[in-house]
Formats: structure tokens, sequence, C-alpha cells
């Protein structure tokens, strides 16, 4: 990261709001949650995924099940090919379930502009037909760019569309959500 | 995002020679992270939808000529080959020419292979579009020293090593014609690994400690003594235009591998080929088939990997061209697209 970005840095979320934050998605989807054996959460790397990761655990602890989890990593699906830079970084897609018939909570931290969650659509149904999809967000900051709608939202956030706002870990498996200014 | 520098910045990959260990370790990652795609119902991914790659051919190729064809079409690209037979350089067109040809169609990467070492170091200097090195005669072959790099690393936990650092790599028979044995001599010395160059005099290039800093060895026992990765080179009988060899029978008497010459290596040690096999001439088809020791079939399977990785490195990011120097225009991303 560089110097210029790391000056403007400010925590906008702490490592327990972020845990009260994972606990109120998980509250409002376990209430949608009839048919669990259906039910598979996946979360987009790298943020997401670490939010499906806590979401999943504490479905456990609220319903006594544990939902199979699944990662996607989306630059493969991205649409600005010729703007990610030389060497892109590229996580891992683990989709070791069937998702044929399955619904999909599909898990992300920050939802901006809508267009990674449109490459992970498009990434999913590379896999199968899920039933359905919903989208659980951590935190919404609203400026988008396509008609993508979350089903669950932790936050809200206003913010300006130069900001970078994404989920950080700080210290060993405490995760915070700062907001940076793009120099 | 944490953008690490790296060296290459030229939209080209010529040869192992001109990559850092930050470029070959972004590769590698990349490539390993691309693989689950080849093992998908749906083998495909749009990331290179609209992007033209040319195959030129000019040398036989079955293995990597289909390697990159794939690797460009499960990435949506669109692939075009090119073999020379069929091409108007039959007709008397110079390469140079062939290749501005091919670039007034405007594709996006075209993937080179020629008898001629250096030819693409010299067509990177005509043309814009990005250059692969897909093999020039006895020089550079780097996408199968890649592959075989990612084949190791997916091996190093059998070998109990973390990295490369220090690994004993026995490089063994024909180097003298070998592309191979020359890319993987740079690339992994670049990991860090302890390369050595084992073959009959006749075989072995002059100069080669002096030039690739691997120790040669005369005896194929000696060579092995000790070595963790063992990659046997294929005699190139094609290119033997002298007495190389008394026979086929002698030299694998002397520089065939076999199950009992393997012993004298470190236990466990990986066995390599980079095909398409002679059985029977640098290893012995006992050999070749025994799945615990010879990885040539994850070998084929990781090139695949390395070829998409390769190409879409070289169609990501914009180049942008100022005068004689290049840099590349990478934004810095905050979270995704």
């Amino acid at each position: 990261m560089d110097a210029m970005t790391q000056l403007h840095e400010e925590i906008v979320m702490t490592a327990d709001a972020v845990r009260q934050a994972v606990d109120r998605l998980a509250q409002h989807i376990q209430a949608d949650v009839t048919q669990p054996q259906n039910w598979v959460v996946i979360g987009i790397r790298r943020g997401g995924a670490v939010v499906a990761r806590l979401l999943r655990d504490r479905l456990t602890q609220l319903r006594g099940i544990t939902l199979p989890i699944g990662y996607l990593d989306i630059t493969f699906y991205r649409d600005d090919l010729d703007t990610v830079g030389p060497n892109p970084l590229v996580g891992a897609t683990d989709l070791a379930m069937d998702i044929d018939d399955k619904h999909i909570i599909l898990v992300d931290d920050v939802l901006f502009t809508g267009r990674t969650i449109r490459a992970a659509l498009n990434a999913l149904f590379d896999f199968g037909r899920p039933e359905g999809v919903s989208l659980a967000i951590l935190v919404d900051r609203g400026h988008r760019q396509l008609p993508i709608q979350p089903d669950y939202v932790a936050e809200t956030l206003e913010t300006q569309r130069r900001e970078s706002i994404k989920l950080v870990e700080k210290g060993t498996g405490e995760f915070v959500v700062v907001r940076r200014l793009r120099a | 995002m944490t953008a690490k520098r790296s060296t290459l910045k030229r939209k080209h990959l010529l040869g192992m020679a001109e990559l850092s260990r930050t470029d070959i370790t972004q590769i590698l990652e990349t490539a390993a992270s691309i693989r689950e795609i080849n093992y998908r119902d749906i083998k495909k991914v749009p990331t290179l939808r609209g992007k033209t790659i040319i195959n030129l051919f000019f040398e036989n190729s079955t293995r990597t000529r289909t390697s990159f064809e794939l690797a460009g079409k499960r990435m949506s690209a669109d692939v075009v080959n090119i073999s020379v037979a069929s091409s108007s350089v039959a007709k008397g067109e110079t390469l140079i020419d062939t290749m501005i040809t091919l670039q007034a169609m405007n594709p996006d990467v075209v993937v080179v292979r020629h008898a001629e070492p250096g030819v693409h170091a010299l067509l990177a200097r005509h043309v814009d579009t990005a250059v692969v090195n897909a093999g020039d005669g006895g020089h550079e072959h780097p996408t199968q020293s890649l592959l075989d790099m990612l084949t190791i690393e997916d091996n190093l936990h059998r070998l109990n090593r973390k990295n490369f650092e220090g690994l004993v790599v026995a490089i063994c028979g024909d180097v003298l014609h070998s592309r191979v044995a020359r890319s993987n001599a740079i690339g992994l010395r670049t990991m860090g690994a302890q390369v050595r160059l084992v073959g009959p005099p006749t075989l072995m290039p002059r100069f080669a400690e002096e030039a690739l800093g691997a120790p040669v060895f005369y005896d194929l026992d000696e060579g092995l003594a000790g070595a963790q990765v063992v990659m046997v080179l294929r005699l190139q009988l094609e290119r033997m235009h002298a007495a190389f060899i008394p026979s086929v029978r002698e030299y694998f008497k002397f520089w065939g591998l076999s199950r009992r010459r393997l012993a004298c290596a470190a236990p466990g040690a990986l066995v390599m080929h980079p095909g398409p096999v002679n059985r029977g001439v640098e290893i012995s088809s006992e050999l070749t088939d025994d799945p615990e020791r010879t990885v040539i079939l994850d070998q084929v399977a990781n090139g695949l990997a390395i070829r998409m990785a390769v190409l879409y490195r070289l169609c990501s990011g914009r180049v942008v061209v100022e005068k004689e120097q290049m840099t590349t225009d990478a934004t810095l991303k905050g979270e995704g697209p």
C-alpha cells in the first residue's frame, strides 16, 4: 500500500462493531432459513470470505446447524481487465459443494458500485444453477452503478466516491472497517 | 491490494532470464489459482473475451501448441493457429514481414516458436503486440520452465521443503540441444535452487558452468547423488547432425534413468521430463509409468494453468509507451471493480 493512501486512514467500524454487525446479519438471515439443508454460504474474496466465515459460525451458534461454505474469487470475471494493473493478485475459488437447486447466501464485506456482485453472479452460474441467491452485506456505502440491491445489510455508511472502504485485519482474528481517502 | 514492484514492465515473455523472483512467484501463484478452472464442468471463464491470440509455430509441436490454444480458449480469447507449411513464409516472406502483417490485424498476443535462438527478441523490437516465446532453438522455453517450477512447488512438501531455496535439481542428458535445460537452470537459480547439469561431454555446451552458474557432472551417478529433483531431458535426435553419441542403446546404458540409477538420488526424489518421452533411451519405460516417482502428466496439466496465467498477465493492465521508456499504467484499486 502507498504511503499516500495510509495518511488519511480512519477506523469506521471497530472489531466489536463488526462482530455486532455480523450478529445482526445472522439474526436477519436465520429467520428466513426454513430449510437449512438447502442453504449454502459463499463469500467473495477477499473481504467477503472473512465475513462469510464469521456469519457461518454465528449461524451455527444460533441454529445448531453448520451450513456448507464456499469461496469465490471474481478476478477472472471482472469487467476492467485493462485497468487491474500488470500483476493482479488472484485468490483461489473453492466451491467443493454442488450448488444446483441450493439457496445461496452470497456474502461480501462492502457493497459499492455493484460490479463485484455482477461478476460474482456470473462466476456462480458457471458452477451450476442455484434455486436462488440472496445478497448479504456488512457495509453498504452507496454509489451503485448497476441495479443491484442487497437482501441483508448490517450497516450503511455515507461515503465520498473517491474514498476507499475496506475490511482489514487488525491483530489476529480481529477485523475492523477502515475509511481511506485515495490520493 | 499490495502491488509489489515487478521488473516485467514490458509486455512480452521472452525468457526466464528477464524474470525476477517476484515475477516468477506471482506467475506461479496466479497459475495455482487458475488451475481449478480446468476441473470445472464448464471449463471457461470470460476473462479474455474479445482478445485475439495468434499461435505462430515454425517448428512442429503438439503439446505446447495445444496447451496455448486451450489456455486461450478456456479464458474466452479467440485463438488462431498458423502452421508454417500453410503460411506465406513458405512463399518467401521474411519473418519480420509476417509479423508486421499479423500485427496489422491487431492481435493482443502472438505466441511464437522458432528454431532460431533470439528470434523473439528481434520480433519484440518490431511490433507492439505482446510476444510470447514458446521455444527458440536451443535458447529458451520460459513457459516450460514455469510449469516445471509449479510442478516442483506442488511437491515441495514431499521433499520436506518450504521453498526452492537450496533445493538440489539435477538436469540430466542432452543439455546441449535443450532450451528447457537452459530456461530451468536460469529460472531455478533465480528462485534459489542449486542446479546441476549432468550429461556426456559431447552433449554439454561449452562454458555451461560459467554461463549458467551450475556445476557440470560427466557421470550420471555422481550428478544424481543427493538430488531431490531429477529432470530428464529428451535426446533430441532430430537436432543431431553429427555423431554426438555412439548409439541409442549405449546412451541408455550410461545416461538412461532407471529405478536402479535413481537410487543414487535423494530418497523420494521427483522425476520430471518435458516430453515427448523416448522410452528406453533417456528414461526407462518402467520409471516413466511410475506415478509414485514420475510427474510427467502433472507437468502437462500444470502447463495449461501456467499458459493461462501468462496470457492473463500479458493481456491485463494498460501499457503506455512513452518514447523509449515503457511504463505501466497501474491503478491502485480499492475494493475491486
